[in-house]
């Protein structure tokens, strides 16, 4: 991209992303953009290192050599994602101690399906085909995102994500024509998940008054996101005989889902640093981090 | 024949567990990727023994009491520190090395295959862990870690090996802390690793 | 850490080319390709990967673009009138 080609004036600039311009780390960028564009890249970049905790128990639990090398294969990709996506906030001048550092701090922000516990094998199942479902939904909307660097990322980001559907498509399947007791454990965990799930793709604030949307960072809104989640996964829900915790859930004919309004209250309060496993969770990343400074010296030398 | 096999996946299965309790904890972000491809080649190497042994690699691998495991008492340590961590790796290594070397002219072809394709595998295992040593060797708590997990690492090896072992890792033979018992860290281990499966009947589907 | 940031180039088949996939940060040569074999290679991905250090690269963005180059370009000629009217006259000669 032409440095020449990117207008260096905030209106121009808006015109240009909104009209499918991408930009390059070396551009001229306009304060707010880049300040908009850090903090969601950034949350995007926790979120995966925070998702990483929960699902680290059950690879040590795993109840098949099968199954723990494809968890264990699934967590080093999201682990692999954050790298990726840390890399390009670096690259946007915020160094990654510091993202880190803001992380355990609680003043950065995490997607709020990784602030609740993990209980059983059925959540593992219910994570790695509805939860990573709906994030994939969010990142293939992000491929066509006005910040090419990160546009490129999620590009190998869903290629990775496409054996995980896969992966907790079939951990769900093998417990639901398995024991009486297994079937129970994967509908135990949709109860759970499923309040968390219809928040993931946050409220649904017109696309047009949200400013990820205007400048093109994302390219889809919070409900249209939600939307395609229901529309793709409910039916998958319904036909293993298992059931939505929601009386309301249901697909007009005009093929828009109606479903009971989430608690937007409640997700406010989970992730700005009120979810139950929360401050566990950072407080065990922090003892790491400070733990291991030593080693992070020591290269540095 | 058949318990040094045994001895040899068990400690990959162990190794491996332990090497997994670094997800998302490691140093640093690139390391955490690297050090999980270690892990899981380790779950892998386990497993492909196992198969060898038996149809049921699972039911080998999880179904046994404690006392019938056959893995040596380094791997079991819970080491959840980096200094630690990069010892056991570092002399783990090397001990698995002069195992393996001497199963790859094993009689049987397949245990003499198998043994070589867990030792091209492990040339970048090995590649990982000079790496970190190269850089911790001056660290004094990484030397201690060393001396620390070195009688341990000798008890990986057969008392004829040990001496080779010593020679390539450039210290003094000393008491092995030898296989046969297992620590309380084990037990600890297994009922976390069996739990799952133990929640459903023998044979369940997973 | 000593922030020396490595760009990775990576080459998905034999006689494809080499491609810049992104970057790892690392202290030295050693570790950047221990830590860029996994980031971009462990799902064999990859057939090679060229790890070069972002100092070592340089970076160009800008031309001239002043005056009507179309002549060298193949945007620069449009054949089609010309190409029709040849062959009405060349099909009215023999016809």
């Amino acid at each position: 991209m032409a440095a020449a080609e990117v207008p260096h004036d905030e209106q121009a600039f808006l015109e240009y992303v909104q009209a499918g311009g991408q930009v390059e780390a070396t551009d001229w960028i306009p304060d707010e953009y880049r300040a908009k564009l850090v903090k969601f890249i950034e949350m995007h970049a926790n979120s995966e290192l925070m998702g990483v905790l929960p699902e680290r128990e059950w690879i040590l639990r795993a109840p098949t050599l099968q199954r723990k090398l494809a968890l264990t294969a699934k967590v080093q990709d999201e682990v692999g994602h954050a790298q990726l996506i840390y890399r390009v906030v670096e690259d946007l001048g915020k160094p990654r101690e510091q993202c880190l550092a803001d992380l355990v701090s609680g003043k950065s922000k995490f997607h709020n399906v990784f602030h609740y516990p993990t209980k059983t094998w059925g959540d593992i199942g219910v994570i790695a085909w509805l939860v990573d479902a709906a994030a994939i939904i969010s990142q293939k909307a992000l491929l066509k995102c006005s910040y090419a660097p990160y546009a490129r990322i999620m590009k190998k980001i869903c290629w990775e994500e496409s054996f995980h559907i896969l992966h907790g498509r079939d951990v769900i399947l093998a417990l639901v024509t398995g024991t009486p007791q297994q079937f129970e454990l994967v509908q135990e965990a949709l109860n759970r998940w499923w309040p968390p799930l219809m928040q993931f793709h946050g409220n649904p604030i017109p696309r047009e008054e949200d400013p990820m949307w205007q400048w093109r960072i994302k390219s889809q809104g919070n409900e249209e996101a939600r939307q395609q989640f229901l529309e793709g996964y409910v039916p998958q829900i319904w036909e293993l005989g298992l059931t939505v915790p929601d009386p309301k859930l249901r697909r007009r004919d005009d093929g828009v889902w109606e479903y009971t309004e989430p608690d937007w209250a409640e997700l406010m309060h989970v992730v700005t640093g009120h979810g139950p496993k929360t401050e566990e969770r950072l407080a065990f990343r922090q003892r790491f981090l400070d733990q291991e400074q030593w080693v992070r010296d020591v290269l540095a030398a | 024949m058949n318990e040094l096999l045994l001895g040899l996946a068990d400690d990959e299965l162990i190794v491996g567990w332990r090497d997994s309790e670094w997800t998302g904890i490691a140093p640093l972000l690139e390391e955490d990727v690297a050090f999980s491809s270690i892990a899981q080649n380790e779950i892998g190497h386990a497993r492909a023994v196992y198969q060898l042994l038996t149809d049921d690699a699972d039911a080998l691998a999880f179904d046994r009491p404690l006392d019938e495991y056959r893995c040596a008492p380094l791997v079991e340590l819970r080491l959840l520190d980096w200094a630690h961590t990069i010892a056991r790796r570092w002399l783990y290594e090397e001990a698995d090395r002069v195992r393996i070397e001497a199963l790859m002219s094993d009689a049987d072809p397949q245990v003499a295959g198998l043994a070589a394709k867990i030792d091209r595998e492990e040339a970048y295992h090995r590649m990982h862990a000079e790496l970190w040593h190269a850089r911790l060797r001056d660290e004094p708590r990484f030397r201690e870690a060393v001396a620390e997990l070195w009688p341990y690492a000798l008890g990986v090896v057969t008392p004829e090996q040990r001496a080779e072992l010593a020679r390539r890792v450039g210290l003094d033979e000393v008491d092995a802390v030898e296989r046969g018992t297992h620590t309380d860290e084990l037990a600890e281990l297994w009922d976390e690793m069996t739990m799952v499966r133990r929640s459903a009947p023998a044979g369940a589907q997973w | 850490m000593s922030e020396e940031v490595w760009e990775v180039f990576r080459q998905e088949r034999r006689g494809q080319p080499m491609e810049h996939a992104g970057s790892v940060v690392a202290p030295d040569a050693d570790f950047a390709e221990t830590w860029a074999r996994e980031q971009y290679g462990r799902r064999g991905e990859s057939v090679a990967l060229w790890l070069v250090p972002r100092d070592a690269i340089r970076d160009v963005e800008d031309w001239a673009d002043e005056f009507d180059l179309k002549y060298r370009r193949v945007d620069g000629y449009s054949i089609k009138a010309r190409l029709k009217e040849a062959r009405e006259r060349a099909s009215a000669g023999t016809g």
